[in-house]
């Protein structure tokens, strides 16, 4: 145990990063540690698990205990470890081609079930450390080592599996956005459920500027749009902006000339068609609302797990291995 | 019961009993009734069920056909039986995919009721087998018994549905009465599982009656036969399965290791029963996952090892095919897990009711890479219960996974278990890392023991953070390393780990002759027919010795001398000659193999047959 207040400092490991110069990856890693900090979390009951890609790196730099597994099957290791232990803070560390592709099965099901562990994607829409494949997120059309005539897959949409995996804490950050992404980091920390976090990340040797709409200062404030519980969508870099809710077709308004705040959609992290309504304002058509989409805590598995284990233990007792054994018709022979 | 006259009774040292009839008469259920009996009564017994794949295959059709068949014998068995000499036939579908397996002379109990145009159609006979010679070498009994089980349960009011189901304990009293079995433990049975449908209950207790007393009463039977009592090792004795054994095992070793047992698993035939048997020992402390498919069941495992469970997971071959990308992970992070194989035949889906022992290879040599796993197989039913906590103490006093092989035919029959003394099993003991072990600086989680064994330091030890994955990892440090001497260093240092365990394993005793002209070889559930067929030969004075191979990675340290003992070997499995291969192969050895791959076990006689040809020099 750290006897004085933690830094970012004590998060990182003695490994040597590998991440390509550049690579959004730093700046998520470096946020986590300052987060770790923060929220004066314990190295040894903190266990970040991932499964394979660039992002999939991650646990080999954080001091904390760790478990690099294999492509797309970090929620299953993840989902074991929670149960057997369910007082460890467990981090899932996956991405696009890992979490959305592969181990697409593993994550709904992980969501759906509620274990108690924050899980990040690295959203890069491209496969890093394969070098250069498209991806479950790709934009159709787009041009890649395997798809040279460009792909044909329309992309899936991680926050609406997500949320049709019945997650209950939803969210989304960019990468470059220290500041936001630290609160985000720490919503999901301090959530009890699966809190399902999509991160904007760049990989700058692959599909550079994925983001950049999201990312350029000079025109992310008109394509992004941070959305707060209780609060109107405005969004613009003179705050001009804002997200009206025509019937169930949201339009973008300008304020002033009789449309004022009022008018506005007010986000409510409770609804879930709310949320679901929010992950399908894409660009160029809309800003892209980055924040929590979606909040609403339900019964954690493995603690139900843990319950029912006491309710067997209360009502049946401690179980006695000799009278298991010695259950069914038993005879004796002399 | 009384008889009018009295009937003579013949004494016989054992007897072959099957029930047949369509998946919905109940003939699970009536072999599992006489089971218990038989063994409560005192006999030695081992049963083979034999059920089809399908759920409800339609009425009538050999699909459909179930079987259950029960060797009871006043000596010690090891076997189900090769043939039969007591077949009972619900239909025309049970009789035609059952006779061949009755003995000239043997007896015949047929309920006349099903044999109907439609039913025979159904069945594809061409012709009624109850007219003509069809049947003429047995001993027939044509009984109405779906009529009289009418009759009898009458006073019960009962629907005529419900009323002919009730013809299983027909037919069972009518074989209790042939084979002089008392009744109450069924009577016992009926009472306390139908007790809240007293009607049932009381339906099929007159069923039951109305059957033993047509045979002491109708002229029909002639002679009732009398299996006494074996001679057993003094203890307690149950009945169990080898799904069920295996779960209580799995049970023991987390308590006899003092940490919760973890057991993820997906569905799949013949393994699901281990499952439905943990999940009803939560008050076991026992966390059983269902996991969204094979792969997720053996990485939740693997997490839970990590985390300190005693983690387990169970399948069959197919499951374990997708599973081997994990099983990897589990060698190369060296952690303790379990990975129970409950074999089938195959390949692909195959036959997913029948055993096979066609997945050694795929467990030993079936995973990329070199990735090597001690592997133990069980040799009956009740062994099952020894091998799940012996795979366990190695799995983690070495840091391996380990796999159990069992088989369809060990999971689902059943024999008399002497339960063993729980207080005197030896305790698993583990010793976690708790201090860092590296005075110069970051603990070490790849620093070994004297076993080669790397420590097990669990998430929550202050102190020993570390990080741990599929990459080659340094040695001592496991830092990620693509150093190639270091790669191929780390290899060796695993194999020898698995290696060492043959220390802890010990040798394997030989049966019979220590020597001498013939080595018989058995792996798994050929155990029961080679070791009575060697048996029998070690009587006849025969120059026989059996070998069985409990553990099957690593071989027994002592293996080489005990094969050279013998003239030759002969290596009896159900596959196409897997282990014949490896020992042929590590040994250079000119081993013969007896093969089989039809989804069910070698009889005895196969086994002997094959030893006299080698024993002549025929073969
Ligand atoms: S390939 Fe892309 S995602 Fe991977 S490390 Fe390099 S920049 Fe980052």
């Amino acid at each position: 145990m750290t006897a004085v207040a933690p830094t970012a400092k004590d998060f990182k490991s003695d490994q040597e990063i590998r991440w390509c110069p550049g690579c959004g990856d730093y700046a998520i890693l470096k946020q986590m540690q300052k987060v770790m900090a923060d929220l004066k979390a314990e190295r040894h009951n903190t266990v970040f698990v991932s499964g394979i890609g660039c992002s999939s790196r991650f646990p080999y730099y954080m001091n904390t205990y760790g478990f690099h597994t294999i492509h797309g099957r970090g929620p299953a290791v993840a989902t074991g470890l929670k149960v057997a232990r369910p007082e460890l803070d467990v981090w899932l560390i996956t991405g696009d081609g890992d979490g959305l592709s592969i181990g697409a099965g593993h994550l709904v099901h992980t969501m759906r079930r509620n274990v108690d562990i924050n899980i990040l994607l690295f959203n890069n829409r491209i496969y890093g450390l394969t070098k250069g494949q498209y991806s479950p997120t790709s934009e159709v059309g787009k041009k890649t080592k395997s798809t040279p005539m460009g792909s044909l897959d329309t992309p899936i949409n991680p926050l609406q599996v997500a949320l049709a995996s019945e997650a209950a804490f939803v969210g989304r950050c960019i990468d470059v956005d220290g500041k936001h992404q630290q609160e985000m980091l720490k919503r999901a920390a301090a959530f009890r459920g699966t809190a399902f976090l999509e991160i904007y990340q760049d990989c700058n040797v692959y599909n550079h500027m994925a983001w950049e709409y999201a990312t350029d200062r000079k025109i992310k404030a008109e394509n992004i749009v941070v959305i707060e519980h209780g609060q109107p969508l405005i969004f613009g870099a003179e705050r001009n902006k804002g997200i009206h809710l025509d019937g169930l077709k949201p339009r973008i308004v300008e304020l002033g000339n009789g449309v004022g705040v009022d008018d506005l959609l007010v986000h409510d992290e409770t609804d879930a068609t709310l949320a679901y309504l929010l992950t399908q304002l894409r660009y160029p058509d809309f800003p892209e609302p980055v924040g929590v989409f979606h909040a609403v805590e339900r019964p954690c598995y493995e603690k139900a797990v843990a319950e029912q284990i006491a309710a067997a233990r209360e009502k049946k007792g401690e179980g006695d291995l000799k009278a298991l054994i010695h259950g069914g018709d038993t005879w004796i022979v002399e | 019961m009384p008889a009018a006259t009295p009937k003579p009774t013949e004494s016989v040292t054992s007897a072959t009993v099957r029930f047949a009839g369509d998946s919905g008469d109940g003939m699970q259920l009536a072999g599992t009734q006489f089971t218990h009996t038989s063994a409560i009564f005192g006999n030695d017994v081992s049963t083979l069920p034999d059920f089809p794949a399908e759920i409800r295959a339609p009425a009538g059709t050999l699909a459909g056909v179930s079987g259950f068949q029960i060797n009871f014998s006043s000596r010690d068995i090891h076997t189900p039986g090769d043939r039969v000499d007591a077949l009972i036939a619900m239909n025309p579908a049970a009789l035609k995919s059952n006779l061949a397996d009755l003995v000239e002379g043997g007896i015949l109990i047929i309920n006349v009721d099903e044999f109907t145009e439609a039913n025979l159609k159904r069945a594809k006979w061409d012709h009624n087998p109850l007219e003509g010679d069809t049947l003429h070498a047995y001993r027939v009994y044509e009984v109405p018994i779906t009529r009289h089980t009418m009759e009898a349960v009458k006073p019960t009011g009962l629907g005529a549905k419900e009323a002919s189901r009730c013809k299983n304990f027909y037919a069972l009293g009518m074989v209790f009465w042939l084979y002089d079995r008392p009744l109450d433990t069924t009577l016992g049975w009926i009472d306390k599982k139908f007790s809240r449908r007293e009607e049932i209950a009381e339906a099929n207790t007159l069923a039951l009656r109305a059957g033993y007393s047509f045979g002491d009463t109708a002229e029909m039977f002639s002679v009732q036969y009398a299996v006494t009592r074996a001679t057993l090792p003094a203890g307690t004795y149950r009945n169990v399965t080898g799904n069920q054994a295996l779960a209580m095992g799995l049970v023991a070793a987390a308590r006899l290791s003092d940490r919760p047992l973890f057991y993820g698993s997906y569905p799949i035939t013949p393994a699901s029963d281990i499952l439905h048997e943990l999940s009803s020992y939560k008050h076991f402390d026992v966390r059983t996952f269902q996991a969204e498919d094979e792969i997720a069941a053996v990485c939740s495992a693997i997490g839970a090892g990590f985390g300190g469970a005693l983690a387990a997971t169970g399948s069959s071959g197919p499951g374990i095919a997708l599973k081997q990308e994990a099983i990897g992970l589990g060698v190369m992070t060296e952690l303790p897990l379990l990975i129970i194989d409950v074999q089938r035949a195959g390949p692909s889906t195959g036959m997913p009711t029948k055993p096979e022992q066609t997945d050694l290879w795929q467990v030993l040599l079936g995973r990329n890479g070199e990735c090597p796993l001690p592997v133990v197989a069980a040799q009956s039913p009740g062994d099952c219960f020894r091998t799940a906590i012996e795979a366990a103490r190695v799995a983690m006093q070495y840091m391996t996974p380990v796999v159990i092989l069992s088989d369809g035919f060990l999971a689902n029959s059943s024999e008399p278990w002497k339960i063993p003394d729980v207080d005197g099993l030896e305790k698993i003991e583990i010793r976690h890392a708790v201090e860092n072990n590296n005075p110069d600086g970051n603990f070490l989680p790849y620093l070994r023991n004297e076993r080669g064994s790397r420590p097990w330091a669990l998430p929550g030890t202050p102190g020993l953070e570390h990080r741990i994955g599929g990459l080659s990892k340094d040695d001592r440090t496991g830092n990620v390393s693509y150093d190639p001497l270091n790669h191929e260093k780390m290899i060796h240092l695993r194999a020898g780990k698995v290696a060492n365990v043959a220390d802890s394993v010990g040798p394997q005793p030989v049966f019979g002759e220590p020597h001498g002209k013939l080595l018989v070889i058995s792996w798994g559930g050929t155990y029961g027919p080679v070791r009575t067929a060697v048996a029998d030969a070690v009587d006849a004075g025969k120059s026989v010795g059996h070998l069985h191979l409990r553990w099957l990675n690593p071989l027994p340290s002592d293996l080489t001398e005990v094969l050279d003992s013998f003239e030759r070997v002969l290596i009896c499995e159900m596959n196409s000659g897997q282990l014949q291969l490896l020992i042929r192969g590590r040994y250079c050895l000119d081993a013969a193999g007896l093969h089989k791959v039809q989804g069910r076990p070698f009889t005895v006689a196969e086994v002997a047959e094959r030893m006299d040809a080698m024993l002549e020099g025929q073969a």
